[in-house]
């Protein structure tokens, strides 16, 4: 398996200078409404730390809320399916629809069952796969992924969205107004709702309580494919287990405010039990999960609600674009889960951060990711995962700054160097901070230099 | 063994130390009376509120949507010219005018709380271009934490919080009303 080189991949989108631009200011202005949000509601901060104490109590007890779940789902009515992986999910789901002799599904986004990559998989097997979703519709159009866990098309501008539809579904080339493209998706995809023959969605929540599945969404598509079809199918993973309806509260005031900086959704909805005469079947899948469970320093990343303000904040993500990650899950939360299914192939992702802490900081569940990401890059050192040119930038690194005397050395004769260098030493490819930037003047001494001759007779007075 | 019995013995032989399940406080509410902080949260997201009018809601719903020709009303007490007592989900699609009455309403997020049987159909609030619901004044609770309190009253198979009409922001984060579902979301405060 080939390591998804971030840098490299990232370099197209910064080449992209519009995307760019709008892509950074369209992110951290969800950011800044987030904050608004936040900052509104005296107790934050209390529920930040309830919904983490919650979480982490669900996840220190998930065999027996798992167990709950189930019981109350059958109960309920539904069909309850486990999933030890993604190819044992794909296969579950293509044996309903199949039994059922369904042909056309609809379905809501899902982060699942794209890690799952679900539809490759049914497509092959004669199914026709509709994402309702606007964001989710046209990246499957234009044969991407997503490139954010709530927004999936953000790194697209209104003239892509343009030229991905009227290649797609015939819509006039020329005219990019959004109000246009949302409708003409609008008018293409009810249809679809009427006549499929299965539904399906995931899950933002799943109650033990009352084996209730709870879907917060904005456009109406996810209750659209929901009620239409007479076959319902939600993929869920093992963490979205909370352990009362009481906890909603909790959670569903902090999601949307934590996403988009809105109060709360427009539809959160509750899919308890089937209609009469229809099916609901509820497919948990692990998939690593339980694994990672086991994982220490890790097993925290399980507490994540999908919000993305950990994205929004990151001052890299915001730069490099979620399809830069080669991953389903980008951004820091991406950084963090991805090593767990391939420690390889997503090595170098724990080196796309800044450890600013900010994602920390926003994580409306308190993950630690910064400090998680840290530790990813202690085990992919210890497994010598790094890649060459790192190793040895490290390992020079390392030497330098562990002795007072050769770095003021490499200091004071890089600041003096600088100047005088020819270009292909300072921007070659030992030097990953000369891409894509100039580096800029040195100074014409050093602190060092600067505090001896300023500062270092005052402490003697 | 089951891929379902294989899950729960690695979940429960991974499972870290137990950490305890916190009581949830109550928080204390905003200033102002809940009617009014409602009227802004569904405002904010995109819909409508309007008092009830003295010539009656059928009037208020020709008013307001004097080209709509089909008018699904699930609420007891408007009568629309769409029988639903046996319509299936998709026979919903002409419906321009759905009328349901909700069971109650949040003030923080101007959220109503809908189920399967305020809808009858549950198509019903989705697949029309318009929604009219109508809530009871004094049924409008504080806040999520109480309207989640009290967990019997998500007992039915379906429910939802609508608040305010469907929409997306998908495209360069430009907000549209009526993605999918519902194009406008009235709320008439009207006790039943």
């Amino acid at each position: 398996m080939k390591r998804i080189d971030h840098s490299e991949a990232s370099s197209k989108f910064i080449k992209a200078t519009d995307h760019l631009d709008f892509h950074d200011k369209r992110l951290w202005d969800l950011r800044q409404k987030r904050d608004r949000e936040s900052g509104a509601l005296p107790e934050w901060e209390a529920l930040r730390s309830l919904a983490s104490a919650i979480k982490e109590h669900t996840l220190t007890h998930l065999s027996q809320y798992l167990e709950e779940f189930e019981r109350n789902a059958v109960k309920n009515g539904a069909t309850v399916h486990w999933a030890t992986d993604a190819a044992e999910h794909n296969q579950v789901v293509y044996d309903i629809l199949r039994s059922r002799g369904a042909r056309t599904l609809v379905k809501a986004k899902s982060m699942l069952t794209d890690e799952c990559e679900m539809r490759p998989f049914l497509t092959n097997r004669g199914i026709e796969v509709m994402e309702t979703d606007l964001g989710e519709r046209i990246q499957q159009l234009d044969d991407e992924p997503p490139s954010h866990i709530v927004v999936p098309a953000v790194h697209k501008l209104r003239g892509d969205v343009a030229r991905v539809f009227a290649d797609t579904l015939g819509t006039d080339r020329k005219n990019s107004d959004v109000h246009y493209l949302a409708e003409s998706q609008r008018r293409h995809t009810r249809p679809y709702f009427l006549k499929a023959d299965a539904g399906m969605t995931g899950a933002n929540f799943a109650v033990a309580e009352t084996g209730s599945v709870v879907v917060c969404t904005n456009e109406g598509n996810a209750d659209l494919s929901v009620h239409l079809p007479n076959l319902y199918i939600a993929c869920i993973g093992i963490e979205k287990i909370i352990p009362r309806i009481e906890h909603l509260g909790v959670f569903v005031r902090m999601l949307s405010r934590s996403a988009l900086g809105s109060p709360i959704t427009q539809l959160t909805s509750h899919f308890r039990a089937p209609r009469k005469g229809t099916q609901m079947h509820i497919v948990l899948v692990d998939n690593g999960r339980a694994e990672r469970l086991g994982m220490a320093d890790f097993w925290y990343s399980l507490k994540c609600i999908r919000c993305g303000a950990c994205m929004n904040t990151c001052p890299v993500y915001r730069r490099s674009g979620g399809l830069s990650y080669g991953a389903t899950y980008s951004g820091p939360i991406g950084v963090i889960i991805d090593p767990t299914f391939n420690l390889r192939k997503y090595s170098a992702l724990p080196f796309a951060s800044t450890l600013n802490g900010s994602c920390t900081h926003v994580c409306p569940v308190k993950i630690n990711i910064h400090e998680q990401i840290y530790k990813w890059r202690e085990v992919i050192a210890a497994r010598h995962q790094l890649p060459f040119v790192k190793q040895e930038a490290m390992r020079v690194a390392g030497k330098v700054l562990s002795s007072p005397k050769l770095y003021r050395a490499a200091v004071e004769t890089t600041g003096a160097g600088i100047e005088h260098l020819p270009r292909f030493m300072m921007y070659n490819k030992l030097n990953a901070w000369g891409r894509q930037r100039e580096v800029p003047t040195a100074p014409p001494y050093t602190f060092r230099q600067w505090y001896l001759k300023n500062r270092a007779d005052r402490g003697k007075k | 063994m089951s891929s379902r019995d294989e899950i729960l013995a690695r979940v429960r032989r991974n499972q870290p130390a137990a950490v305890a399940l916190p009581s949830l406080p109550v928080f204390a509410q905003p200033a102002g009376p809940a009617i009014e902080r409602f009227k802004a949260g569904v405002t904010r997201m995109g819909g409508k509120v309007v008092d009830p009018p003295a010539d009656g809601i059928e009037a208020l719903v020709e008013r307001l949507f004097p080209d709509a020709k089909v008018i699904a009303s699930a609420a007891t007490e408007v009568r629309g010219n769409r029988a639903l007592a046996k319509a299936q989900p998709a026979d919903l699609a002409d419906v321009d005018v759905g009328i349901v009455r909700a069971l109650f309403g949040v003030a923080e997020t101007g959220s109503v709380w809908l189920t399967d049987r305020q809808f009858g159909v549950d198509s019903l609030g989705f697949l029309a271009q318009h929604l009219v619901v109508l809530l009871d004044p004094t049924r409008i609770v504080g806040s999520l934490h109480d309207a989640y309190r009290d967990a019997g009253a998500f007992d039915a198979r379906y429910g939802v919080f609508m608040t305010g009409p469907s929409a997306t922001a998908d495209i360069e984060g430009i907000l549209i009303h009526g993605a999918q579902g519902v194009r406008s979301l009235t709320v008439v405060l009207a006790a039943p």
